[in-house]
């Protein structure tokens, strides 16, 4: 009979396609795993509504589960409670930040309709010179904004609060 | 296709994200520079997303009235014709240049961050969630639309024309943002729908606020049908003459459109037209 926990760790090993070094658990998606006998459902919440990798984690977390045995798991989307970068993982956040990501600062402070905000400098990922700029808070993907160093010069993506 | 005013509602709120988005992903690959072409798509983007989960929800309700053939959202936005379309008119109107279409990407955002905010409050928990979570990235849409209307506004005096020319363009459209349809009136009512006259004035002193500080006013005919008249932003820049009264053009929340729709779904549906249900 498979525990919780088990689910848990399997889900360790999904990782987001965009952001492949964090596993679905770091990014503080998984809502809520329930077992009742046979059956298992998984419930997670999107980081944005329009988070092209959806389709591709719902995938994922159904292709690992087969791998370990457990096909036919539901899997449940819920909006409410709304996902914040503040669910993802301290491990999580560190692992961005090796991978040259800067990760969300700890403390919310985007989310404000204010025009020409800059927000607490974002430290460079890679020389952690705190002498950097945004280029533009639209990035790569839904979930980042892209910055650069002005004192080593490179640009980086900032995983911005949510 | 009699569908009920809970479908109607969020099909309305569906058709308008989708198809802002769409018009919005017209630019990828043709925006000025690559940072704003991104950014302009990372917004189709999440106006698609907001799209689709209202689509899923409208889905949902028409399947459970059996009014209609089981549906979709792909259903929902791919097989109907524009007449079944309940966006406002604001959003199908065409890219025009860069400055035309963050005119009319700010003045949909200033109504949806407000919109959004009162519809977290709905006695429908799907679509207080979806407002909810929408709203966090409104806010995004509407500090970039307004920090572009203001460099726009207040840059050369080029892109100043350009963006008058695109204020009084659009403005006329933006007086059905404010206007109660029958089937919006039901469901106000019924706890569901915010009533857009609750929002109105927040909507105008934002608008105001922000074209002032771009040094743009706005025409005469203040928002919504039957308007107040009063002149918004500006300053002492108020409308030269002043007499001539702007007439709000209505009727998309009821499907009648104006002629850009039809073009938009022919390009966007063809293919599910052409191929019906296909995937790749």
């Amino acid at each position: 009979m498979v525990s919780e926990n088990d689910i848990w760790s399997m889900l360790e090993e999904v990782n987001d396609p965009e952001v492949p070094v964090l596993s679905v658990v770091d990014l503080g998606i998984v809502r809520d795993i329930r077992i009742e006998g046979d059956d298992i459902e998984i419930v997670i919440t999107p980081t944005y509504t329009g988070c092209p990798a959806m389709d591709a984690i719902r995938t994922g977390i159904r292709m690992k589960l087969l791998e370990h045995g457990y096909p036919g798991v539901r899997l449940t989307t819920v909006l409410s409670p709304v996902w914040t970068t503040d669910w993802m993982s301290e491990k999580g956040k560190e692992k961005l930040s090796q991978y040259g990501i800067a990760p969300p600062l700890p403390v919310q402070q985007v989310c404000h309709p204010g025009l020409f905000r800059m927000e607490e400098a974002i430290p460079c990922p890679r020389c952690h010179s705190y002498h950097t700029e945004r280029i533009s808070e639209f990035g790569s993907t839904a979930c980042k904004a892209l910055y650069r160093c002005t004192d080593c010069g490179e640009p980086f993506d900032y995983f911005k609060c949510h | 296709m009699a569908f009920s005013a809970s479908i109607e509602y969020t099909l309305f709120l569906a058709d308008s994200a989708l198809i802002l988005g769409h018009r919005n992903s017209e630019w990828t690959g043709y925006g000025p520079i690559l940072e704003q072409d991104i950014a302009l798509s990372n917004i189709a983007l999440d106006l698609i997303g907001q799209a689709r989960w209202l689509f899923q929800h409208a889905a949902k309700l028409v399947n459970e009235s059996g009014a209609a053939p089981r549906t979709t959202e792909d259903g929902l936005a791919y097989g109907r014709d524009s007449w079944d379309f309940r966006n406002c008119l604001l959003v199908e109107q065409v890219n025009g240049d860069w400055g035309r279409t963050i005119m009319r990407q700010f003045l949909f955002s200033a109504w949806q961050y407000y919109y959004y905010d009162q519809l977290r409050q709905s006695r429908d928990r799907e679509l207080a969630a979806i407002a909810e979570k929408s709203g966090k990235e409104v806010t995004y849409h509407l500090r970039w639309s307004s920090e572009w209307v203001i460099r726009l506004g207040d840059g050369t005096a080029e892109s100043h024309d350009r963006m008058t020319s695109a204020l009084e363009g659009l403005w006329p459209f933006t007086g059905e943002l404010f206007e109660t349809v029958s089937y919006e009136q039901t469901m106000i009512t019924a706890g569901i729908a915010v009533d857009p006259s609750t929002i109105r004035q927040r909507w105008t002193e934002k608008v105001g606020e922000v074209l002032g500080e771009a040094q743009l006013s706005a025409p005469q005919g203040g928002a919504g049908a039957g308007g107040n008249g009063r002149p918004q932003g500006g300053g002492e820049k108020d409308g030269a003459g002043g007499a001539g009264q702007v007439w709000m053009q209505t009727g998309g929340k009821t499907g009648k459109h104006t002629e850009h729709l039809g073009y938009l779904l022919a390009e966007m549906q063809f293919l599910q037209r052409a191929y019906p249900n296909c995937e790749w």
